[in-house]
């Protein structure tokens, strides 16, 4: 299975080189967690603040419980904010 | 007490200027800035007045801290009436002026009438005149700037300025500062011209007295430094990546705005984002981005200082264009990048270059650039009035000459100068006009953020973020995570955002302090600088009041509950993709509750109950 893993802001020196637009395909075995992945690329879990699967919240209390599946967007930041 | 505690009053059509003691009574009421010049604004004038009009009045304001040592505190306002929307307007600015008009002793200058010939206010301390400004009309905010600097040979000298596109005009045209910030919103640059008034330069040196316990003051300004300086928002984030990097969390989360409110995902964000504008330039080697910028005394420092690609087609010719200067906030990059579906991060540069160089709201002239694009898709715009220009979704190249004759009030240019929702109409449809009360959306769908739905019906300028930035909430989790795609709560998240806001922008702070600071960060700094007993519960008060005095004025001007709406774009079309495909604003969920705890009848006016209880005249305005 692959899924899309998004690194922005600051998370972004975490990414693979060669990754463009923030983005790396990433191939993972099926019943993979959400904070699997997070972990594989060494995010340190207290900078994963804001996590989007598919562009969808996901707290930080299920992120160890929440199985991705094939073609899913994971899409992490640090906190961020604007205006 | 922070306060100068005093008032000019400039009449440009006698040319007479007075100074009066500034009204504490009110100040007890409504603090500084936004709250305490609105106060001003609708006890003098007639909220039905022609807002380009002699007797419309157009207030420069600054708050108890501007000026001060608290961290961010050099903002202004500028408070009128909009010709933009015919709503009070308020808008808000950092740089350094607002700084120096404190510094050199003034809370406010309330400008009236309408000069006979082009002036500008030159302020030197306790010293005021008017300037004649012949020299200098019909030239740029960047030009008039330098000019005057050259004029006085006073390179601290602090100048606000109005553009060509004011003059000519432009519903949406701002106040410059600092040559790259601008009370951008509403059309208050239009005012400042349409009395004849080009700029206002001023250079203060006596330093901001009155402050109420020093002692208390430092320790309070202090703390509230650390807290800024600890949290990854205003520590890290926002001065790495400005404003700017919300462009790729907006798209993720399907409530970008693109191709006119069309679609809510933009496929070129990750191009336009704050990230990209750190990445090496094919071309040049060289990132958009050359460093962040402050305004006076911040230490949060959000601001972008940009280049673009010399040999990119906006400025290869046009040499003036190859330094550094005031680069991309998300809300420009939004306006000038997915509204008009362009991924070209030079031509949305050179873009924003023009607005500030001439003084445009990038937001509604954004808005209002996609509004003509759609109706050039439609063959409704063609090619004829564009004198042969393809106005395309798309094209950086049409976006950046639209940016040119708006600029200078040129052609067609004239036209995009009316803002989406005039201009819609004036092309025969309507509908197509992104819009609350005649002002342009920003650059959150809410569709994809329903919270966002309500703010821009209720805000009290027309559709604005810095109203109540439930995005915070909804979809950063600051200060708590709410979900975006729900009604349920919003109406008191709203309100909450909302009366918090309008007393923050009435301190002198600038309001992305909240990210990090609550209203208990706030109130000690508040309450050592100042008298009155300020405590937190009484600046949300005192924001309350703020809040239903605006509406006050926009009732008697002739704005009514039914104004509180939204394109039917939002109610009607649904999302086509991402976490909010298939949904609509669903206002209609949100609203009667709102109008509830505000203590409004159904018709969206405060009863006197609570007109009583936030001391505001019973009956309204009117009476």
């Amino acid at each position: 299975m692959r899924i899309t893993l998004k690194l922005y802001a600051g998370l972004g020196e975490f990414l693979p080189p060669g990754a463009r637009d923030n983005a790396t395909e990433v191939e993972i075995v099926a019943g993979a967690s959400l904070q699997e992945i997070i972990d594989r690329f060494h995010v340190p879990r207290e900078r994963a603040h804001l996590v989007l699967v598919n562009g969808v919240y996901v707290n930080r209390s299920e992120r160890d419980a929440r199985v991705l599946t094939d073609g899913d967007v994971l899409a992490v930041w640090p906190p961020v904010a604007g205006g | 007490m922070a306060w100068a505690k005093k008032v000019m009053r400039v009449n440009l059509t006698t040319g007479r200027i007075g100074s009066e003691p500034l009204n504490m009574d009110w100040a007890m009421q409504y603090l500084g800035q936004r709250g305490l010049a609105t106060k001003y604004l609708t006890e003098e004038i007639d909220p039905k007045c022609d807002a380009l009009g002699p007797d419309n009045k157009l207030i420069m304001t600054t708050g108890p801290l501007t000026g001060t040592m608290a961290s961010t505190a050099g903002r202004y306002s500028i408070v009128t009436k909009s010709p933009l929307t015919g709503c009070v307007a308020c808008s808000n600015s950092g740089g350094f002026i607002g700084a120096e008009m404190k510094t050199a002793g003034w809370d406010m200058i309330i400008f009236e009438g309408k000069a006979p010939k082009p002036v500008f206010l030159h302020l030197e301390n306790e010293t005021a005149e008017l300037v004649p400004a012949d020299e200098i009309w019909g030239t740029s905010c960047w030009h008039a700037d330098e000019w005057i600097h050259r004029k006085y040979q006073d390179p601290l000298m602090r100048i606000a300025v109005v553009g060509r596109s004011a003059e000519k005009g432009c519903l949406y045209a701002a106040v410059v500062n600092d040559l790259h910030r601008a009370a951008g919103r509403s059309g208050v640059g239009t005012v400042m011209a349409s009395k004849n008034l080009k700029a206002v330069a001023i250079r203060g040196t006596r330093g901001v007295g009155n402050v109420r316990d020093i002692t208390a003051f430092m320790a309070a300004v202090q703390k509230g430094k650390k807290v800024l300086a600890d949290n990854a928002v205003t520590g890290q984030g926002l001065p790495r990546f400005g404003t700017n990097v919300l462009m790729n969390v907006i798209n993720e989360v399907g409530a970008m705005p693109t191709r006119n409110m069309r679609e809510v995902q933009f496929e070129g964000s990750s191009r336009i984002s704050g990230e990209a504008m750190h990445e090496p330039r094919e071309s040049d080697g060289k990132p958009n981005l050359v460093t962040n910028a402050g305004c006076f005394g911040c230490t949060i420092a959000c601001g972008r200082i940009s280049t673009i690609d010399r040999g990119h087609f906006t400025i290869s010719n046009k040499p003036q264009y190859w330094g550094a200067s005031g680069g991309l906030e998300y809300e420009a990059a939004w306006a000038l990048g997915s509204d008009a579906g362009v991924d070209d991060l030079d031509a949305l540069t050179y873009a924003n270059f023009i607005c500030n160089e001439d003084g445009m709201d990038p937001i509604s002239f954004g808005s209002t650039v996609a509004a003509a694009m759609e109706m050039f898709a439609m063959g409704v715009i063609t090619k004829q009035h564009t004198g042969g220009v393809e106005l395309k979704f798309g094209s950086a190249e049409a976006l950046c000459w639209a940016a040119d004759v708006t600029a200078r009030g040129e052609g067609f240019g004239l036209e995009l100068g009316l803002g989406s929702k005039r201009l819609c109409e004036k092309y025969g449809h309507p509908e197509l006009s992104m819009t609350v009360k005649g002002q342009e959306f920003p650059a959150y769908d809410p569709r994809g953020i329903q919270g966002m739905g309500l703010t821009y019906a209720t805000s009290n300028r027309g559709a604005c973020h810095l109203r109540s930035y439930t995005v915070a909430s909804e979809v950063m989790g600051v200060p708590v995570k709410t979900d975006p795609l729900v009604t349920e709560g919003k109406a008191e998240l709203v309100k909450a955002f909302q009366d918090a806001t309008a007393a923050v922008d009435s301190t002198g702070l600038c309001v992305f302090t909240t990210f990090a600071w609550t209203m208990e960060d706030i109130a000690p700094q508040i309450d050592a600088a100042c008298a009155g007993g300020w405590t937190a519960q009484k600046m949300l008060e005192t924001g309350e009041r703020i809040w239903n005095l605006e509406r006050e004025f926009n009732l008697a001007a002739g704005i009514s509950g039914k104004d509180d709406t939204l394109p039917d774009r939002m109610l009607k079309e649904a999302a086509k993709t991402g976490p909010a495909k298939g949904k609509v604003n669903n206002l209609h969920e949100m609203l009667p509750k709102y109008y509830e705890i505000r203590g409004w009848g159904r018709d969206g006016i405060p009863t006197n109950e609570t007109r009583k209880r936030l001391g505001l005249k019973s009956g309204g305005l009117a009476a």
